[in-house]
């Protein structure tokens, strides 16, 4: 499907190319049409677009160039880590430059007595831990494409994982980042403290999508691992008692270390696949961390037990050793894949909701799943109130992607309405954009568009993502401000 | 909209207008923090109270003018808290001025700091548009993070009329612990330890002794204290309140306070004046008159930053509360204050003296 980019640049190819050429090797500048092929789309792969070019910059030296350049030329710059992205964030804009941080991929430092490390962008997730598994240390924010997605591409997104209810998104877990501006400025957020003098633009260079900065350097927080860490299984026979529960088991005061579910959906396509010997006949499983000292986690453990028991739990399943447990998560974690295998394309929504809302949310897709004709798994980041429902189509069968879009809409505005947002990991990128207009107001718009110029005022940097236009907004409110899929009351806007 | 919202709503555009500057004040409990700033005041208290508490959302909605004691008092009635300590500094602290100093207290190392538990914010910016950013839900990545740039932010962006936060549950157990220990030593030990997955939740250096607070199940705390060894602090609560306020003996007279910001393995800063650490070695206190020169060099080169925190008037003129900031980061900061508030209406010259 087209993404139709609103914001067009004039763009002079032959002269960016030749500037670019100035300060690059020739193997760093991919233009024929079969190199740049493969950077067309990222995860979110029904959007698509061919960039003018693709830069593979290996120093900070040669990131300030190719910004300088695009700067001057007024070319715009989207810059991309693994493109495991979901939203369309490292999409290429047709007039513009991909710049690719897959050569940064250098791990600068590793300080187990601060525990630290300073990582270039395109390290790969999985990879810190790895490395700072020697120490007792790992890197607490896990995303499920951990193998394959980088640092940069996690501080872009503001990513979060499977522990990050009680260990924190990528925010809460990165002292610094340096990175460069469009004009090539080199520029650090936050610092090797606590904390850093003046705004705390760590907050917002979080999440940011490639829109402010290019990163060129990580440094992030090492945890210790705990000691011992158990998962119990609670399976249900109704998909909202489980929502129910995971109300429940914070009501009890426990803050556990993952607290994700999934429906029978998910569970049928994930078993055939990895095996993690889940009970198929359930409506819905919830996977429920403990982790700490053996004594802490044994007696959090029975605490779990008797309010998953309450909560109407048909019966409970608790990891007996490590295997065990890698075994119960690898399920989880390949949930996105193994849908994939059942259906020749998925879509993955992102909504957030407040955690007592989520029996309704399920019941809303539901009914959405029948309006549409649309098979849809649902994995939840229960803990954080946040829905993946995995909406299953073929873009092959005429207009399937279009409801498949549609039905995505409405799961998102629904989530507005229940006092959520539409994304709570995945970012806005070219996916949502059009639904910031459900979330703000167009004074609030403006005051994103502000923020932008603050850092990047010729909107160089990944334009037309994440925040729309006010002419798409007006476009929006137009055509579906008056939609209104489920009766729910508006609760009152916070 | 709300009266008191509207209300001054119409201030600001009239400030904006009149080219006048507005004076935010809560409970005026952190009047001293940051730079004089100049205009009429413009007094949050009367819009108070508690807009949404749900426990098992773990989030808090309130007004900006609601007394800190009476939000940590709600949440403590349900068993639960405001992890990170923020610190009052008299009776009056309200939630709008807690977010905008941005200051945490003793357990920040462990836990995180305000911005980490700053969910939503509703604000009124320099044009006098109502806004709101975020929400209550913990994960929300849809438009920039403005929330959490707003704690810390002294008011110099927006006018916070409402704030979001989450809470936590309150820990189950807890126990203080005292070491004699050298400056040096503690500063390796809280390194060491903080690499071990020990329920560490505060710890403070000062005159040779360590003193380091567990708190968190029951189980954890018995073994970490068995791991650790020390002597039982009887009083804890008051030790960690006059640490939390500052109403400790290390922190009276007169005497320039300085704030160090810097990497927690930092070696002893080798500044005369008598130092107070916090936060596993992140966060030095250093009292007396060193020069302000000396004070930033030496935090810079310990990859942070220096606050003069507290001190007199003339020394605040001549060395600035804050560090310095480089040009970029001083140009994107000027541009941030026009996006937010063009015509510089709100708390002018409060962090930095041009803007
Ligand atoms: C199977 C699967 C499972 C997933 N599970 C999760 C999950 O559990 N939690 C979660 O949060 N996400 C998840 N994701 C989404 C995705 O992996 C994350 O968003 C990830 O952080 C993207 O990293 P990336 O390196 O692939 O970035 P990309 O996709 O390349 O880029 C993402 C965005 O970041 C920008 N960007 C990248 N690098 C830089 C840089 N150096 N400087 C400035 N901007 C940059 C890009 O412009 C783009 O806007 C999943 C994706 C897949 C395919």
């Amino acid at each position: 499907m087209a993404f139709i980019n609103d914001v067009r640049f004039e763009v002079d190819k032959r002269a960016i190319l030749a500037r670019l050429k100035s300060h690059l090797p020739s193997q760093a500048i991919l233009v024929d049409e079969e190199e740049l092929r493969p950077y067309e789309c990222d995860g979110l792969t029904a959007y698509r677009a061919m960039p003018l070019l693709v830069v593979l910059p290996e120093t900070e030296a040669q990131v300030a160039d190719i910004l300088r350049a695009c700067h001057a030329l007024k070319v715009p710059v989207v810059p991309r880590g693994a493109a495991t992205g979901l939203s369309g964030g490292a999409m290429p804009h047709e007039d513009g430059v991909v710049l690719s941080l897959a050569r940064f991929k250098k791990i600068l430092k590793i300080d187990p007595l601060s525990r630290t490390a300073v990582v270039q962008p395109g390290v790969r997730n999985l990879a810190v831990s790895e490395v700072a598994a020697a120490y007792g240390l790992y890197y607490a924010p896990d995303p499920s494409s951990q193998i394959a997605c980088t640092i940069g591409g996690n501080v872009a997104e503001n990513s979060g994982g499977v522990h990050c209810l009680k260990y924190g998104l990528t925010v809460h877990n990165v002292l610094k980042v340096r990175g460069f501006t469009i004009e090539g400025d080199a520029i650090e957020f936050g610092a090797d403290g606590l904390d850093a003098a003046g705004f705390d633009l760590l907050a917002i260079i979080n999440g940011s999508e490639g829109l402010l900065a290019v990163i060129t350097e990580v440094t992030v927080k090492l945890t210790p691992k705990p000691e011992l860490a158990q998962v119990v299984l609670a399976y249900f026979d109704d998909v909202q008692k489980a929502g129910n529960a995971v109300a429940d088991v914070i009501a009890a005061g426990i803050i556990p270390g993952g607290l994700e579910m999934m429906d029978k959906k998910a569970t049928h396509a994930v078993e055939p696949y990895v095996k993690a010997g889940y009970d198929l006949d359930a409506e819905a499983v919830l996977l429920c961390e403990s982790d700490g000292t053996p004594a802490e986690v044994a007696e959090e453990i029975e605490r779990m037990k008797a309010v998953l028991e309450k909560s109407g739990a048909t019966s409970l399943v608790v990891s007996q050793n490590e295997a065990d447990r890698l075994r119960f998560w690898a399920g989880r974690k390949a949930a996105f894949p193994a849908v994939g295998r059942i259906t020749p394309d998925y879509m993955c929504m992102d909504g957030t909701i407040p955690r007592k809302r989520l029996a309704e949310m399920l019941e809303a897709i539901e009914t959405l799943s029948g309006k549409y004709a649309l098979r849809c798994a649902n994995v939840f980041h229960a803990g954080d109130g946040n829905l993946h429902p995995l909406i299953m189509y073929d873009a092959n069968q005429p207009g399937e992607l279009e409801r498949a879009t549609a039905f995505g809409f409405e799961i998102l505005e629904l989530s507005v309405r229940l006092g959520g947002t539409i994304t709570g990991e995945h970012g806005v990128g070219v996916e949502k954009v059009d639904l910031m207009a459900a979330q703000f107001s167009p004074a609030e718009i403006s005051a994103f568009h502000r923020l932008k110029a603050a850092f990047d005022p010729d909107g160089l940097l990944n334009p037309g993502k994440g925040i729309p236009t006010l002419a798409r907004c007006r476009e929006y409110t137009q055509t579906r401000g008056t939609t209104s899929p489920s009766p729910t009351a508006t609760p009152p806007r916070f | 909209m709300d009266a008191t919202l509207n209300e001054w709503a119409g201030r600001v555009r009239n400030a904006a207008e009149t080219g006048k500057t507005l004076r935010i004040r809560g409970g005026g409990t952190k009047d001293f923090y940051g730079q004089p700033t100049t205009g009429e005041v413009l007094d949050t208290t009367p819009y108070r109270g508690i807009a949404s508490y749900e426990p098992t959302e773990l989030v808090v909605v309130a007004r900006a003018g609601t007394p800190l004691a009476e939000l940590e008092a709600a949440l403590r009635e349900k068993g639960q808290c405001l992890p990170f300590d923020p610190p009052y500094f008299g009776d009056g602290a309200t939630l709008g001025g807690m977010v905008a100093a941005g200051l945490s207290g003793p357990r920040r190392a462990a836990v995180g700091a305000v911005r980490d538990y700053v969910l939503g914010v509703k604000m009124i910016d320099g044009n006098g548009d109502l806004l709101s950013f975020g929400g209550q839900v913990m994960k929300n990545v849809a438009g920039y993070d403005v929330p959490r740039l707003m704690a810390g932010s002294l008011g110099t962006l927006g006018l916070l009329a409402e704030v979001a936060l989450k809470v936590l549950p309150l820990p189950v157990a807890e126990r203080t612990l005292r070491f004699a220990m050298s400056e040096a030593e503690a500063i390796q030990k809280l390194n060491a330890w903080g690499g071990q997955p020990l329920p560490i939740a505060a710890s403070t250096w000062q005159a040779e002794a360590l003193t380091v607070r567990l708190m968190g199940a029951r189980a954890a705390v018995e073994s970490a204290h068995a791991t650790l060894g020390g002597e039982i602090v009887p009083d804890a609560n008051s030790f960690w309140q006059g640490v939390r306020e500052q109403t400790s003996t290390f922190f009276a007279g007169d005497e320039p306070l300085w704030r160090l910001s810097v990497a927690s393995v930092t070696s002893p800063l080798g500044l005369s004046g008598p130092t107070l650490i916090e936060w596993g070695g992140a966060q030095r206190w250093v009292r007396g008159d060193q020069g302000a020169e000396q004070v930033r060099t030496c935090a810079s080169r310990a990859g942070g930053h220096a606050v003069l925190f507290r001190g007199s008037q003339s020394l605040k003129a001549s060395a600035g509360t804050f560090q310095p900031l480089s040009p970029v980061l001083a140009r994107i900061h000027r541009n941030l204050k026009q996006a937010f508030d063009p015509k510089g209406v709100f708390n002018v010259g409060r962090m930095y003296p041009d803007f």
